[in-house]
């Protein structure tokens, strides 16, 4: 019992850490000189937004989380593949 | 420490390597120790997002490495600023 609690609160202590990587990462969002520095920062702000729901599913052991999870990372890989096309071509056709 | 990469570098690629081998390999861990410690239906999905990373975030970089080489974005040693 005092074993899961505390698997419990060291997942919530990482999730907490991944929040602050998000929030560090915002800052080259925000202030990137150029269009690319802005797509890799949102690429990694994607992955750790995963990262953060597939530990919410462990702690509140929902296991659909999981599903939400993976349509969350197909979103940000077709985002991100999109906006660099955009800048490649000029249109998405 | 990709956030460090990702803040400290200097031009584009540096940041892309920074960032893509620990954001994936990183990620891959974090779902790789969620898995082996729970139930097998569990584990599948969270191989299979193992799986997916590891397709998908290094395709992302290239295509950014490449959008980036298209529109003009010069690599570091082209701009003469090696310390040799």
């Amino acid at each position: 019992m005092i074993y899961e609690q505390t698997l419990d609160l060291l997942y919530a202590i990482g999730a907490i850490l991944v929040m602050l990587m998000i929030f560090l990462s915002m800052i080259r969002a925000l202030a990137g000189p150029t269009a690319p520095d802005r797509i890799v920062a949102i690429n990694i702000i994607t992955t750790y937004t995963m990262i953060i729901i597939t530990l919410i599913s462990r702690i509140y052991e929902q296991v659909y989380f999981l599903d939400i999870a993976m349509v969350y990372a197909l979103m940000g890989f077709i985002t991100t593949i999109g906006v660099a096309k955009y800048l490649e071509k000029g249109a998405l056709d | 420490m990709a956030t460090i990469g990702l803040l400290r570098l200097p031009d584009v690629y540096n940041r892309l390597h920074a960032t893509t081998k620990c954001d994936t390999l990183g990620a891959g861990l974090v779902l790789l120790s969620l898995a082996l410690q729970s139930e097998a239906a569990v584990a599948i999905r969270l191989a299979l997002l193992i799986i997916f990373i590891l397709i998908t975030n290094p395709t992302a970089a290239h295509v950014i490495a490449r959008s980036a080489y298209v529109i003009g974005i010069q690599p570091l040693i082209d701009r003469g600023e090696t310390d040799d």
